[in-house]
This record gives C-alpha cells, sequence and structure tokens, in this order.
C-alpha cells in the first residue's frame, strides 16, 4: 500500500498512530448542525413555553429551521463512518457504556418530536390547504392532515396544547441532544483539550447563540426577499437574547481555559505553545476576538445607545453573523484543535484540510449549506410568516 | 370575609396527592438512573460469553496472558516491528504499526529527552523505505548522557477506554485478558481510537475498521508466543500466562519492581515495564 496522502506533518514526540487525523471536518459539521437544532429550538420554546410575544414572529421559522437543521445531523457522521452500512448496529445492539450510544435514540426522539409539534401547529394551515387546493399539492396536503379535519375551537384548543408541552419536552429533548454532543468529548480522558467537565455546557451554549443568531440572519433575509417590513421588536428581542446568552458562554468558555492552565497538568506546556501559536488567528482572534467580543460589544452599544430602525437591524444580522462564525470556529477548534494536540502532550500535529473529496471543504460547506437548501422548500409548504403577507391562518396559532 | 374550608380541603388534599405522585415519579426516575449510572461506570465489562473461542480445543477461561517489556534489553533493531507487520498484514506504511520502538536519547546540558520513533521521517529516509525500519544515527558528534528504547504497543487494559467507548460493542475483553476488535460488527466511527490514551489503535482505511495488536492472539490460542516476542533477538519482549506460576511472564512479574504506562489513566493497563524513565508515557 502507498503512503497516505492525508498524514499530519508535527513537531515533538507524537505516537506514530497520530500522524493520521481520524476525526475531519465532517465531525466539526456535526456539533455545529445539532447546536443550531438546539439554538433555533430555544426561540421557538421562549415563544410557546415562555410566552416572549416579541418572537412570535420567528416562532414558527425557528421550528421549521431546527427540523432542517436536524435531518441534515447524522449525514456528516455517515459519511465518516468505516461502514456506513452498519451504522444501524448502534440502535439495533447499543453497547451502553459508550457515550455513543444513545446518539440514534435521542436523534429519532428529537426528529419524531419536531414533526410532532410542527404538524400540531400547522394542522389548522394543512387542513384549509387540503380543502381549497384540488392540484398535486392538494393531494400532498391531504395526506398530511393524516385523516383529521377537525378545526373545530375546541380541537384547535387540543392542538394548542400538544405544541405546548412538546415544546416543554423539547427544550430538554433539543438541549440534552446537544449537551450530550459535548460529553461525546469532554467524557474522552485520553485529550487534555477535550477531558472537561464544562464541556456539555459549553457546547450548550455556543449552541444556543448559534442558533438564535441563524434566525436573525434568515429573519432579516426572508423579509428582504419577501419585501415586507422587518419587525424591530422581534429583532431586539432576539438581539437581547444572543446578548445574554453569549455573556454566558464567553464566561464558561473563558472558565475553562483557565481551568486548563490554572491546574496546569501534564502536556500544559504543549496546549500553550499551541493556542499562542498555530491556534492563535482561530482560536483568540476568529472565535473570541472576532466572533464573541466583536458581537457583544456591538450588541452592548447598541441596547445602550437604544439603537433602533435600520441601524438596529443592520447591527444585529452583522452580529449575528459573527456569532454563526464564532460557534463554527469553537467546533473546529475542539474538534480539530484536540487532534493538533499531542495525547503524548510533547507534540503539535497539523491537519490539512483537503478542497475535495468525501471528507473535503466542499462536503463540508455542502453539509451545512443544505438544511437551507430544505428549508427552503418547507417554507413553502409550511409557510412560517405571521405578517399581514403570510398567510391568515398563522395568526390563529 | 369568611372563606368556605371544603374547597380549600380538596385543594390541599389533590396538592398532596399530586405531591405524592411526583415523588413516586422522581423515585422511579432516580432509580432507573442509578441502576443506569451503575451500567455505564461499570469499570470490568461483561466479557463475550461462550467458554471456547477461537478454536475447539483450547478455552479461554484457563488462561490470563500478561506481557512483560524489559527496555533495559531493548537495542532498537525493531525486528519487532517488521514480524509485527508481516504477521498481522499492517499497512506497509510509516503512520500505522501495531507495535513501535520510542528512542529516548538525553544530551548533554538539555533538560528533556530528545524523542522519535522509526516512523520519523529522517530515520526513514535512513531505511530508504517506509516498509524498513532502523534508527538512523542522527546523535551523532552530540554528547549523549543517557538514551534508551522503549517497545510499545497495546496494554490490553483491565478497564479498557476503547471498549467502554465502542457504541456498538464490536470491540471487546476477552476472558483470558486481551482486547479484541469485531471487525464484522465495526460501524468504523473511529471513537476507539481517540479515546486510547497510548495512540495504540490507527484505522485501517481498506478495511474500514481499526486495527491494533492483539497480542497475536491467532497465535497464541494456539501454544505460540506472539510474533514481536519471537522476533526478538534480546529478550527485551516477555510474554506468557499468569495462571502458570513459572511461566517467563509469571517470573518476570514476581523478580521485577515493574512500572505501567499512565497509571493516571485507571485504565489499569496489562503490559509491565522495567527500565523505563520518568519522560515515557
Amino acid at each position: 500500500m502507498e503512503s497516505l496522502i492525508h498524514f499530519a506533518p508535527y513537531v515533538g514526540w507524537v505516537y506514530p498512530n497520530e500522524t493520521v487525523v481520524e476525526w475531519t471536518i465532517l465531525l466539526a459539521v456535526y456539533p455545529y448542525l445539532t447546536g443550531l437544532v438546539a439554538g433555533a429550538f430555544t426561540v421557538s420554546s421562549l415563544y410557546q413555553v415562555f410566552g416572549f410575544e416579541r418572537l412570535r414572529p420567528v416562532a414558527h421559522l425557528a421550528l421549521l429551521t431546527s427540523l432542517c437543521c436536524m435531518l441534515f445531523v447524522p449525514l456528516p457522521l455517515l459519511l465518516h463512518l468505516g461502514h456506513p452500512e452498519r451504522a444501524f448496529n448502534a440502535m439495533i445492539t447499543p453497547h451502553l457504556t459508550s457515550a455513543m450510544a444513545m446518539f440514534g435514540f435521542f436523534a429519532t426522539f428529537y426528529v419524531v418530536l419536531l414533526m410532532l409539534e410542527i404538524w400540531f401547529a400547522y394542522r389548522p394551515y394543512i387542513v384549509e390547504q387540503a380543502r381549497k387546493r384540488n392540484d398535486l399539492m392538494g393531494k400532498v396536503y391531504k395526506v398530511l392532515t393524516l385523516g383529521s379535519y377537525d378545526v373545530s375551537e375546541e380541537a384547535l384548543r387540543v392542538d394548542q396544547k400538544w405544541v405546548f408541552w412538546l415544546a416543554v419536552i423539547g427544550i430538554p429533548g433539543a438541549h440534552g441532544l446537544h449537551g450530550y454532543v459535548g460529553f461525546l468529548f469532554g467524557s474522552l480522558k485520553s485529550r487534555e483539550w477535550w477531558s472537561s467537565d464544562l464541556m456539555p455546557v459549553i457546547f450548550l451554549f455556543s449552541a444556543i447563540i448559534s442558533g438564535v443568531s441563524l434566525l436573525i440572519v434568515l429573519y432579516v433575509v426572508s423579509c428582504k426577499v419577501r419585501k415586507v417590513a422587518i419587525d424591530v421588536g422581534c429583532i431586539k428581542g432576539l438581539a437581547y437574547t444572543v446578548w445574554a446568552f453569549i455573556m454566558v458562554a464567553l464566561l464558561l468558555e473563558a472558565l475553562e481555559f483557565a481551568n486548563i492552565v490554572y491546574k496546569g497538568r501534564e502536556g500544559v506546556d504543549m496546549i500553550m505553545e499551541y493556542v499562542t501559536g498555530p491556534l492563535l488567528v482561530p482560536y483568540f482572534v476568529l472565535q473570541f476576538g472576532i466572533g464573541a467580543v466583536t458581537p457583544l460589544l456591538i450588541l452592548s452599544y447598541m441596547i445602550w445607545r437604544h439603537t433602533t430602525g435600520r441601524a438596529l437591524v443592520f447591527g444585529v444580522t452583522l452580529s449575528a453573523s459573527l456569532v454563526l462564525l464564532s460557534v463554527f470556529m469553537m467546533r473546529w477548534n475542539v474538534v480539530i484543535g484536540g487532534q493538533e494536540i499531542s495525547k503524548t502532550g510533547k507534540g503539535l500535529l497539523t491537519y490539512f484540510l483537503p478542497i475535495l473529496g468525501q471528507e473535503g471543504l466542499l462536503v463540508a460547506l455542502a453539509l451545512t449549506l443544505a438544511p437551507l437548501a430544505v428549508l427552503l422548500g418547507m417554507i413553502k409548504l409550511f409557510p412560517p410568516w405571521h405578517d399581514k403577507a403570510g398567510h391568515a391562518v398563522m395568526a390563529a396559532s | 370575609m369568611t372563606i368556605d374550608p371544603t374547597p380549600s380541603l380538596v385543594a390541599r388534599r389533590r396538592f398532596l396527592s399530586r405531591i405524592g405522585l411526583a415523588t413516586c415519579a422522581g423515585a422511579i426516575t432516580g432509580a432507573g438512573a442509578l441502576g443506569l449510572a451503575r451500567k455505564v461506570c461499570a469499570k470490568t465489562e461483561a466479557p463475550a460469553a461462550g467458554a471456547s473461542f477461537p478454536t475447539k480445543d483450547y478455552d479461554w477461561t484457563q488462561h490470563q496472558w500478561a506481557f512483560g517489556v524489559d527496555a533495559t534489553k531493548c537495542i532498537g533493531c525493531l525486528r519487532c516491528v517488521e514480524a509485527c507487520k508481516n504477521e498481522n498484514h499492517v499497512p506497509g506504511n510509516a503512520h500505522q504499526f501495531r507495535t513501535w520502538v520510542e528512542r529516548y536519547v538525553y544530551i548533554e546540558g538539555e533538560q528533556r529527552a530528545r524523542i522519535d520513533s522509526h516512523q520519523d521521517p529522517v530515520n526513514i529516509a535512513a531505511s530508504g523505505s517506509q516498509k524498513e525500519y532502523r534508527f538512523a544515527d542522527r546523535y551523532k558528534g552530540e554528547k549523549v548522557e543517557k538514551a534508551f528504547f522503549v517497545p510499545k504497543l497495546c496494554n490490553q487494559c483491565e478497564h479498557p477506554a476503547c471498549v467502554q467507548v465502542c457504541p456498538v460493542g464490536a470491540t471487546y475483553k476477552t476472558k483470558d485478558g486481551v482486547v479484541l476488535i469485531d471487525d464484522k460488527r465495526c460501524i468504523g466511527c473511529r471513537y476507539c481510537v481517540q479515546a486510547c490514551p497510548y495512540g495504540a489503535r490507527y484505522f485501517d482505511e481498506e478495511r474500514g475498521v481499526p486495527d491494533k495488536c492483539t497480542w497475536c492472539y491467532h497465535r497464541i490460542t494456539k501454544g505460540l508466543q506472539p510474533a514481536c516476542v519471537e522476533a526478538c533477538p534480546v529478550g527485551a519482549r516477555v510474554f506468557g500466562d499468569l495462571r502458570d506460576r513459572e511461566s517467563r511472564v509469571s517470573l518476570f512479574v514476581r523478580n521485577n519492581r515493574l512500572q505501567v504506562l499512565r497509571p493516571e489513566s485507571g485504565n489499569a493497563p496489562q503490559v509491565f515495564y522495567v527500565g523505563i524513565d520518568k519522560e515515557v508515557n
């Protein structure tokens, strides 16, 4: 067999088998998508469960976004497996001591929950379309009614109850799913960069800010495309949410880093060399500086100055875009960063990202954008808009 | 204003009964969680069932294999690495090994050892091939204070992290003390590769599954020695059955002060070392 082309160059001392970086960019895309799922769901729950009326314009969009991202969560994993055809072994014969064994069950549970919640939330609309339309789409809506055409006040009240309770269950569901992804990394004792009790919580908070930010961008873009006025109250509500959670996310990350440095266990020298060397740009500049501190400052300034109107929309959208970058960099720095620091604690490896290939940049990009493409179709099927241009029936839910 | 006591009583009763229900539900969940926690924390994995494996005339309940390494004897000839690659069809490249040898060199005036292995580009250049291994004479002219070699292989841990994390139970601990991989069951997620603190596993791209040292399980269950042990010209590698008090490894364990790699991992490695230094991990 020829030499592997993707072996990683290294400095210092690394174990021979480590010179092939096994978890690639796809393993960074996986937690990124899961995070967006959890974050988007948070927004819908803030409205459905906690009654944040301001977020109403994006509440349904949040549900659809969450589902679209969730549909693609297993794909980077499947593409990465050596034997994807055996993937269901993890569900047929799960090995319960493995943190990974529960993924299939959690993911399935959550997808079912999301689909149920969307069905209940959209039932009046589905029934109306099924009755109104005679074309192919009409048939689709007929199937989607599942035979239930009752839209009496009583029935709608029951629907609302279902939506409420599914949203309540969904909160631990979505956040549990993502905290669990953090645990996958945090529970490994082989790498100092991963092995942390804070990892699940850090993943969770970064997930929330990424999901809320995605919704900000989607909402603003959708309003521009549909040529409707942006609800500034909603943007403010989302901005406050990002602002509050970004504080916690930053604090947790800082705590985590301080812990590693302060404890100064074996291998800390290499970690310091790494974060001040190869990781300086991806970690301090992109993830923290540009991606987290800058949006925090912009948002704080706008809240302080009571900025409103176009300036607010622009500032919030810019901040949201930066947060989306920051959270992706966080996933990258954890997944790839962890493997670039040798288990020996005496060497550093360099992962090269191929452009082409099954685990290359293009596939990763396609996987990240694919949920948005599906979302485009989904909003045709289930219009999530609450404004006048949107469908009137949504106002009822 | 008088308050009618009945509704309040009813409400109180309802409240109490709800508390009772909630407590019951909590207790059941708690008990379930405790059971699950016990299962997950279980240090000892249930070994695969069955009395005879892998051959009919081999009873894996009658052996307790162990491996000793006497680093003071190793001369870094790397016959073990080549023997292993041939015996176990390990890919012929400089990045994937079931066993390898590390070289530690202390140069006068330097605080830390310089460490390399035969996979280092300088050493590969010296051998001229990715399939043949030797240590280049790269410290010629330096004043070497202390130097030694350390053979490495899978530690067949008593509490293996790789077994713990495998989502499908494809990697498992046998009753005679070896960690094996069922390559028909493995999904190729590489979580085990990440979890091993010793870097003992590599991923075989052609077969889509990870691979690692099995102490040549196909040989030892037939009464043979592992290939590396057989190839070692100086007896630095010692293998045998701890159930046999007179076996080489039993004597090695009894007659030496032993060390294991990364004891703090809690993995309880079963490769026992003599003559390694503080920098070896």
